[in-house]
């Protein structure tokens, strides 16, 4: 009995202890980011100024992140949903509307990202980073034109086996729909049933369908179609890689950093906004990640390599294929999800 | 004043009083832990899904269970057997079974080796065996991946020897993960399997081989019938968390061929389908299930003879 007594009087003190610690805050923040993405030079510099420790959890598809999100408790301060999802979050009363657009360093924004389709004017949240989605290739392996979906949805032979596609319904679906002719957030049944023929089809020829281009290093790919930040990080392995920007159509993708509506340190978190906002702060994340930021000035504090690289630098004649993956339709969407569930199975 | 019976009676509402209350904590440990999680699926499974994911409490919905039998299609506007399920569940069941043979095909071998050590090194034996459940499960199945891939220990050995001259494509397939499976699982086998072995009576092996058996008949007839149990024990302890395993198939196989645990996982993800998803968990419990009684009443009704 004095056994169970010592251990509830423990269980008591433990939890007096935590609440007093959250009701000043703390100098602590949690971040909650997808994988490999965060800087921990930026968090030890952030740390350096403010005494703030900023600890990550990471996850690997906005789908997670969202699950998470809506069953609540997480504790998590910050989260950094992609801009086809933003609409999402706010409309479910995910974010705090913290009002970036009045912070000190919004001045730095880049003026193209602030009137954004899922954030206008900037009230909930600040680019973390944004690149395009697009063919990786080993051009040792492969010597044919690399602006073009070709390359993963009608693969040539030497590429045959040699594939990896990663699981985001979104990105593939935006990509299957540009290549076979249409538009995105098409509900023309008779053309998507095409598109589906043509992913299931495609998807005999492909080796994996995961997440990471780490695989492009050991060469157990030779294509992916994949993030054109990743696609910088391997060449950096194997000189021979290029990453294309396909003529039929590619997507861009940003990640945006919010606050949670739940966050326990919502003072820490603006505070830390307010921070990535500072163009040497926002490179440090580029440098890190290797995507661009959307901040003006950064570009002076950023790894030349990186700066000038043709991964994060569209070709002009290439810019105008680029498109953005807005929120189709519920009815739309369940079409997709029915597609993407019959590749993924 | 009470007489003698009615203390008696007090004494013992007391008693199992005392006994109601000692049990209690346990009682409400399996409760919560084992009944509260199942009943939370079988809730999610019967309501209408959530717009993004989630359900809608309240609404009352078959369509999660229907989705594990038959699927609509929203193309051709038809309902027909849903046969990417099916193809999931049984690309699981064979591979749990294969992992649970190929474990015991070597986990018995083992343990015989270390249950016929001398007393004294057989504890070093059994830490060699216990060692690698200090690591992380994660870990482990990323140092295969690290053996595996196309430059890897194994292809860069293979090449170096002149056995091929281009590495063999090893990661992602079915073979990549059965390796890690069994290799994950193996511990499982080879400990309830010694354990019934260190009980074994070796005199009756030498009575056998003193009555002129041959060493196929010693096996057949003594040592196996002798550690039965624990080849049951140790084949359901790899059985089960193989056929639900999702770390494995999701890193070796590389995503694109899924058994029960991923499937499951779409649904809770991308698919947004949680009531199938809860759906094809209970059906996942109950394919365990019956799994188990056809094979414990196979088994061990033979067994039985030979029991301790």
């Amino acid at each position: 009995m004095r056994n169970l007594l010592t251990g509830l009087s423990a269980i008591a003190l433990v939890s007096t202890l935590g609440s007093a610690a959250s009701a000043q805050e703390g100098k602590v923040l949690s971040l909650y980011n997808w994988g490999n993405y965060t800087s921990p030079e930026l968090l030890a510099k952030f740390e350096a100024e403010t005494g703030i420790k900023v600890t990550v959890t990471e996850y690997d598809s906005n789908d997670t992140a969202l699950a998470k999100a809506r069953a609540g408790g997480t504790g998590f301060d910050m989260v950094v949903p992609s801009a086809n999802f933003m609409q999402i979050w706010i409309e479910e009363g995910l974010l705090l509307e913290s009002r970036p657009d009045q912070m000190e360093n919004f001045k730095n924004m880049d003026a193209r990202w602030i009137d954004v389709s899922w954030d206008q004017g900037r009230h909930y949240s600040v680019p973390w980073q944004w690149g395009t989605i697009g063919p990786v290739v080993a051009t040792e392996f492969y010597k044919g034109d690399i602006n073009t979906h070709a390359i993963w949805l009608d693969p040539p032979e030497e590429l045959e086996g040699k594939i990896n596609v990663p699981p985001e319904k979104n990105d593939v679906m935006y990509a299957a729909i540009r290549y076979m002719g249409g538009e995105w957030c098409t509900g023309d049944k008779e053309f998507l049933k095409g598109v589906r023929d043509k992913l299931l089809d495609a998807k005999q020829h492909w080796l994996s369908m995961d997440y990471g281009i780490e695989r492009m290093d050991s060469r157990d790919t030779l294509a992916q179609f994949y993030y054109n930040g990743a696609a910088f990080r391997a060449r950096e392995v194997n000189p021979d890689i290029r990453y294309g920007y396909p003529k039929e159509g590619y997507s861009m993708f940003m990640d945006s950093v919010a606050i949670l509506a739940d966050a326990p340190h919502p003072e820490n978190a603006k505070l830390f906004v307010n921070f990535i906002m500072a163009p040497e702060n926002a490179a440090l994340i580029s440098n890190f990640a290797t995507y661009s930021n959307g901040i003006l000035g950064s570009e002076a504090f950023m790894r030349p390599d990186l700066k000038d690289a043709p991964e994060l630098n569209t070709p002009a004649e290439l810019v105008e294929f680029g498109g953005w993956q807005d929120v189709c339709p519920t009815e739309v969407d369940e079409l997709y999800t029915s597609i993407w569930t019959d590749l993924m199975q | 004043m009470a007489d003698a019976a009615e203390v008696a009676r007090r004494y013992q509402a007391a008693a199992a009083r005392r006994r109601w209350i000692l049990k209690a904590p346990a009682l409400l440990t399996i409760l919560l832990a084992s009944f509260g999680p199942l009943a939370v699926m079988l809730v999610y499974s019967v309501m209408e899904k959530g717009n993004y994911g989630g359900v809608a409490f309240g609404q009352f919905s078959l369509d999660g269970w229907t989705a594990v039998f038959f699927k609509y299609d929203p193309f051709d506007e038809t309902t027909s057997l849903v046969v990417a399920n099916l193809t999931v569940f049984l690309r699981s069941i064979k591979l749990a079974l294969v992992t649970t043979i190929a474990a015991l095909l070597v986990g018995f071998p083992t343990a015989y080796f270390i249950a016929t050590r001398p007393a004294e090194s057989r504890s070093q034996w059994l830490l060699l065996i216990t060692i690698p459940f200090w690591t992380n499960l994660l870990v482990r199945t990323f140092a295969i991946m690290g053996l595996l891939s196309n430059q890897g220990l194994v292809n860069n050995a293979l090449i170096w020897s002149g056995v091929i001259d281009k590495p063999l494509q090893m990661l992602f397939t079915d073979g990549a993960v059965l390796a890690g499976l069994v290799y994950v699982y193996l511990p499982l086998m080879v400990l309830p399997v010694y354990a019934s072995l260190e009980r074994m009576d070796f005199r009756l092996v030498e009575a056998g081989y003193d009555l002129y058996a041959t060493r196929w008949k010693v096996l057949r007839h003594i040592v196996i019938p002798s550690c039965k149990p624990g080849l049951i024990a140790g084949s359901i302890l790899v059985f089960i968390p193989a056929i639900g395993a999702y770390v494995t198939p999701r890193i070796l196989g590389g995503g694109k061929n899924m058994m029960m645990g991923n499937l499951i996982e779409l649904q809770f993800g991308q698919g947004r389908n949680w009531p199938l998803g809860a759906a094809l968990s209970i059906t996942l419990l109950a394919i365990v299930t019956v799994a188990l009684v056809v094979y414990i009443r196979n088994t061990a009704g033979k067994g039985g003879a030979h029991g301790h």
